[in-house]
């Protein structure tokens, strides 16, 4: 018997609350266990979390990547840096070492976020196992061989056996996780919260509109929907798991609903009240409606992969070039807003 | 999307499970809602998994042919191809594409074998055995 196995159970009292997101909703609930409290839309709006890239170099399965926020790391990041936070991160070249540091913190009475691949997690349904390597979730305990985990995209709080998460803390490739473990390590006890939405509006409404690169923004939203118009339809095939590719990034994997429009749309709700400037209202309202025009997209998309529609190019690359427009719209506009 | 206009499909792949969408509520505030399956997400879900299992049958056929070997099919069964299969074992990719002849996947060291087991998940006498069938 191993020195892991015959370590006493902890279980440290953990408020689960499922989100829509990972990495925001593992941020916001370990800022709440230590006592600040934060929504996840708030986190993932004043991490800058929002954002648009096609990644025609960077494949999956031989197709390229399409991305509807920031890239992974950027939402923890993003939001401690501008509330102020410090936060703990550990790597670990061994699994073994790595395994052993979260036991102690465990048994300290510390509750961590780790990152982990997605495929090997023995809770996630067995459809739902991709390998996607920036998954994110916190450990809160250990019941004998069994991690007590809160997944914060799963309904309800969850175990895993040690095998399994070692498995997926330290599987190999692009964004191995190679075992990172984060905790805050100092909250400031009145962050400034009005000014760091500003600063994340801001620098998302930046992006979005005016980093000068064609595959970003809503300037990449626009390459889309040019690709999606001149596809060759003698490539039914490629076309039809380019598009379910697409909608699979924009919807299935933990977005909150279009491609984390409605996120960034309750953000600003709360950021209206937050600034007083009911303004941030109207365009929370107007960005959800772009959202439902994304979700439209989507089903289209995913019916003309079934063939329960016809196949029409145009029609999708028209619905893309409407919410490009739109966004644009909205980001000019909140930029006054926040100015 | 209202809160009552979030779909309830009864998705089979998240077996009871249900995710969170943001929605709109009656005075038009968001709440975090729960959804429990989407035509659209069913599909382009079915249609992935669906990808991989034809190429894990594809390379079932290959390496019963004898054309082909065990390990890709394992690959593919585990929804891995080549280019993940070479990043998750540090192998170069030509070193791997060279690995799936059945030729050379026979004479493989214990070594890489332990690479490709940890990689696939499967105990590392597992790698040359084909189910009788899919």
């Amino acid at each position: 018997m191993n020195a892991a196995s015959v370590a006493p159970d902890v279980e440290i009292p953990f408020d689960h609350r499922q989100s829509a997101h990972c990495e925001s909703g593992v941020i916001a609930s370990l800022l709440r266990h230590q006592n600040l409290p934060i929504s996840e839309p708030m986190a993932f709006g004043i991490a800058a979390g929002l954002g648009f890239a096609y990644l025609p170099f960077i494949k999956f399965g031989g197709l390229p990547l399409f991305a509807y926020r920031m890239p992974p790391g950027s939402i923890i990041r993003g939001l401690t840096r501008r509330l102020g936070i410090e936060m703990h991160f550990e790597t670990f070249r061994q699994p073994a070492a790595g395994m052993q540091a979260l036991d102690q913190y465990l048994s300290r009475g510390r509750a961590v976020g780790i990152q982990t691949s997605a495929f090997w997690l023995s809770y996630f349904p067995p459809d739902m196992r991709f390998h996607f390597n920036a998954h994110n979730l916190v450990v809160y305990g250990k019941h004998g061989n069994n991690y007590l985990i809160s997944d914060p995209v799963i309904d309800i709080r969850v175990e895993c056996d040690a095998d399994s998460l070692r498995k997926a803390r330290f599987t190999r490739g692009v964004l191995a996780p190679k075992g990172l473990l984060y905790y805050p390590q100092y909250i400031p006890p009145k962050p400034d919260l009005p000014r760091a939405i500003r600063k994340a509006i801001l620098y998302t409404t930046g992006m979005m509109l005016y980093v000068p690169v064609p595959i970003l923004g809503v300037h990449g939203i626009r390459m889309v929907a040019r690709k999606i118009r001149n596809l060759q339809s003698r490539a039914q095939h490629h076309n039809k798991l380019l598009l379910g590719h697409m909608v699979r990034m924009q919807e299935e994997i933990g977005t909150g609903g279009a491609g984390f429009r409605f996120l960034y749309a309750s953000f600003l709700q709360e950021a209206a009240g937050v600034l007083g400037k009911p303004g941030l209202a109207a365009m929370a309202d107007e960005l959800t409606a772009v959202g439902d025009e994304w979700r439209r997209f989507a089903l289209h998309a995913a019916k003309m992969c079934k063939g329960r529609m016809p196949m029409d190019y145009g029609l999708l690359a028209d619905q893309l070039l409407d919410c490009a427009e739109r966004e644009a719209r909205i980001y000019k506009r909140l930029r006054a807003e926040v100015k | 999307m209202k809160k009552n206009e979030v779909p309830q499909q009864n998705a089979k792949a998240f077996m009871g499970h249900s995710k969170v969408l943001y929605a709109l509520d009656e005075q038009g505030r968001y709440v975090p809602t729960p959804c429990n399956g989407w035509e659209a997400e069913e599909i382009v879900l079915d249609q992935a998994i669906a990808e991989f299992q034809h190429s894990a049958a594809a390379a079932w056929q290959r390496a019963r042919q004898g054309v082909g070997s065990a390990l890709e099919y394992h690959m593919y069964r585990q929804r891995m191809d080549l280019v993940l299969l070479a990043q998750s074992t540090g192998f170069f990719r030509w070193r791997v594409r060279r690995h799936l002849r059945p030729g050379v996947f026979e004479k493989l060291s214990n070594r890489c074998r332990q690479h490709y087991a940890e990689a696939l998940g499967l105990a590392p006498a597992q790698l040359d055995v084909l189910p009788d069938q899919l």
